[in-house]
């Protein structure tokens, strides 16, 4: 006997274990799916998605930014810029939450083995890029030099604040903040992202950029990726859209022939400059 | 071979009536000015003399439709904590959807292809689909907005149905073109018709030859990508339109949807409703960023969809069908055919410039 296919629309409910106030615009939801059978099979990748519901208000897309080595919990790190991230941003532990999960494609992870690796992450975007951080601090062998170039608008809009000062120590990656303003405390940079990224001037060589942020400072970014000698198929980067259904149907994703909630979210540069220019 | 019956004009009525017994009967009737595809009520009646404003599209994918419902449950005592039940709603029942015509059936295909695909199944979609028994009829004639000769269809189509009814003098020769339409011609309201068999395909052969040559939107997925990067041209494409988003609800091909909740008190339902890319609300996001900010970007997308992206994910064939509702609905009288055909010239010339 066959079993009929699970219900694409159908969320797992699940419960808020821990919330992480990251910064005030930001907060980190750590939840584990109620059936216990569901968490134990519950596979994904770095980079993928889920749809996290409030039953009563709907869902929003959320990168899964707990990586894949690390199964107690899945987090989600969500910026309150709307009516839904606003009524998640009043959920406490032991609230009941909808997962849809995972959705979408990953990082290419596997082929970037052995290649030296820069992340540049802005503001939030910093949440899909950190999955995949700690996915090959995980797997440190793996990868060559990892060099991460992290910026927010303020000192206190940086998020995992615990976790730089840990990746500041490391000296197995190289890792560099920014602030558009900063403060008379701030002992990093300031100036803005793809400025400091110039000033880093990362080898193309046998490197792969993977970067994730505002649209505007995605685009500046990749001026800058380009300046410095990357190819399109050495840029890598993760997109936000509005999503409804995850599987492909619903249609207000695509961007031409390729819907983010499943081709994506994971793009190269080299794949996106392929389909309409719809970032 | 296939069953051929008979039905006299006067036998409809009883037999969806019959059929009503056993099935929920969605067919053609008059509401105001419109046709629309509706419950058959004996005392409404149909209407088959023309192309109903409205699809039959309601049939597989409603306007609006639950997808679950949930109820939420609160502990009175410390530590207060809060459960919510998730209820799945899906959709029982068979249905037969009379007086379809070719290119709705058609159109449910290109459904099919998106919500019943290899990858994905969409539990509520399949469900109706299943279940549902497609009755067309024929067209006598293309009326003046009809363009389905030029995407790949015909007056006389019977791609996506299951039962096709050609018009003759005093009725209709009914010829079952799967299972599930030849457990409909069982019914005692047929009239047994072997002989008619020849006549209706003369008919319709006729009806065919009435059909104009005119140049063909097929095939043109490759040279629509060529404009996408001239904003220009979907800038002067979509000049009148006003984001109504009518030619969208009456379009039998779009099938874009929206997902909310309603709640009412501790319980609710998460519904899904047609949507309208045409709307700058549609890929409108949370931050206040809109990847699609004008209405040449939208208008891009629409005809994209249509006549770019589905063909290449879906073996060449177009996401429309050339009913014309959108045409003859159009508030601002735009015409898609108009756009395409310039889409057309407009790539062609490109290319020439490329190759000179």
């Amino acid at each position: 006997m066959t079993s009929n296919p699970p219900n694409v629309y159908l969320p797992d409910m699940a419960t808020i274990v821990e919330v992480v106030q990251e910064t005030p615009a930001i907060k980190t939801f750590r939840v584990v799916l109620n059936s216990e059978e569901r968490m134990q099979a519950f596979n994904f990748e770095p980079g993928q998605v889920g749809q996290l519901s409030v039953l009563g208000v709907g869902e929003s897309t959320f990168v899964i930014n707990s990586p894949p080595t690390r199964k107690d919990y899945l987090q989600f790190s969500v910026m309150k810029v709307g009516e839904l991230t606003s009524r998640l941003h009043r959920l406490k532990a032991g609230d009941q939450i909808g997962v849809r999960a995972p959705l979408g494609n990953a990082f290419p992870y596997e082929s970037m083995k052995g290649k030296n690796i820069v992340f540049i992450g802005g503001g939030i975007g910093m949440a899909p890029l950190r999955t995949l951080l700690l996915f090959m601090l995980d797997n440190r062998a793996d990868y060559g030099d990892i060099t991460l170039l992290y910026g927010a608008r303020s000192p206190r809009d940086m998020a995992y604040g615990y976790e730089v000062e840990e990746w500041l120590q490391r000296k197995d990656m190289r890792t560099v903040l920014t602030v558009d303003n900063g403060t008379p405390e701030w002992k990093h940079k300031v100036g803005l992202i793809p400025n400091i990224l110039r000033e880093i001037n990362p080898s193309p060589e046998n490197t792969v950029a993977v970067t994730c942020g505002p649209p505007i400072m995605i685009k500046f970014t990749v001026q800058a990726l380009q300046e410095l000698g990357f190819d399109d198929e050495q840029v890598v980067t993760t997109l936000e859209k509005r999503m409804k259904c995850g599987v492909g149907i619903c249609g207000r994703c695509n961007m031409g022939t390729s819907y983010v909630c499943k081709d994506g979210p994971v793009y190269t540069l080299a794949q996106l400059k392929q389909l309409p220019n719809e970032m | 071979m296939s069953t051929v019956r008979f039905l006299k004009a006067r036998d409809i009525a009883p037999w969806l009536e019959e059929l009503s017994r056993d099935f929920t009967v969605l067919a053609p009737a008059q509401h105001g000015s419109s046709i629309v595809f509706r419950e058959f009520d004996p005392a409404r009646g149909i209407e088959l003399s023309q192309l109903s404003t409205t699809p039959a599209k309601r049939a597989l994918l409603p306007p609006c439709e639950t997808l679950f419902e949930y109820e939420t449950t609160k502990t009175l005592e410390p530590p207060y904590k809060t459960s919510i039940e998730l209820k799945p709603t899906l959709p029982e029942g068979k249905s037969v959807v009379f007086g379809a015509r070719p290119c709705d059936a058609r159109a449910m295909q290109i459904f099919d292809r998106v919500y019943n695909g290899d990858q994905v199944k969409d539990p509520y979609y399949t469900a109706r689909r299943d279940n549902a028994t497609i009755v067309t009829l024929a067209c006598s004639e293309q009326e003046e907005a009809c363009f389905c000769d030029r995407v790949g269809g015909s007056p006389v189509d019977a791609t996506g149905s299951d039962i096709l009814l050609t018009p003759l003098k005093a009725g209709y020769v009914a010829e079952a073109l799967t299972p599930k339409g030849e457990k409909l011609l069982k019914s005692t309201s047929f009239m047994k018709a072997e002989g008619l068999r020849q006549e209706a395909l003369n008919s319709r052969n006729r009806i065919l030859e009435q059909v104009p040559e005119r140049s063909s939107f097929l095939d043109m997925e490759r040279n629509l990508l060529s404009l996408f990067g001239d904003l220009g041209f979907w800038d002067k494409t979509a000049e009148a339109c006003l984001s109504c988003g009518a030619c969208t609800y009456l379009c039998p091909t779009c099938y874009c949807f929206n997902i909310t909740d309603e709640t009412r008190g501790e319980s609710g339902r998460r519904i899904r409703t047609w949507d309208n890319c045409m709307s700058s609300q549609f890929t409108l996001e949370g931050s206040g960023h809109n990847p699609r900010p004008s209405k040449a970007h939208r208008m891009r997308n629409r005809i994209g969809h249509k006549f770019s992206y589905y063909p290449q994910l879906h073996d060449k064939t177009l996401a429309c069908v050339g009913c014309g509702r959108c045409v003859s609905n159009c508030p601002v009288s735009f015409d898609i055919r108009n756009a395409v055909a310039c889409a057309i010239q407009q790539a062609g010339a490109i290319q020439e410039q490329a190759h000179d």
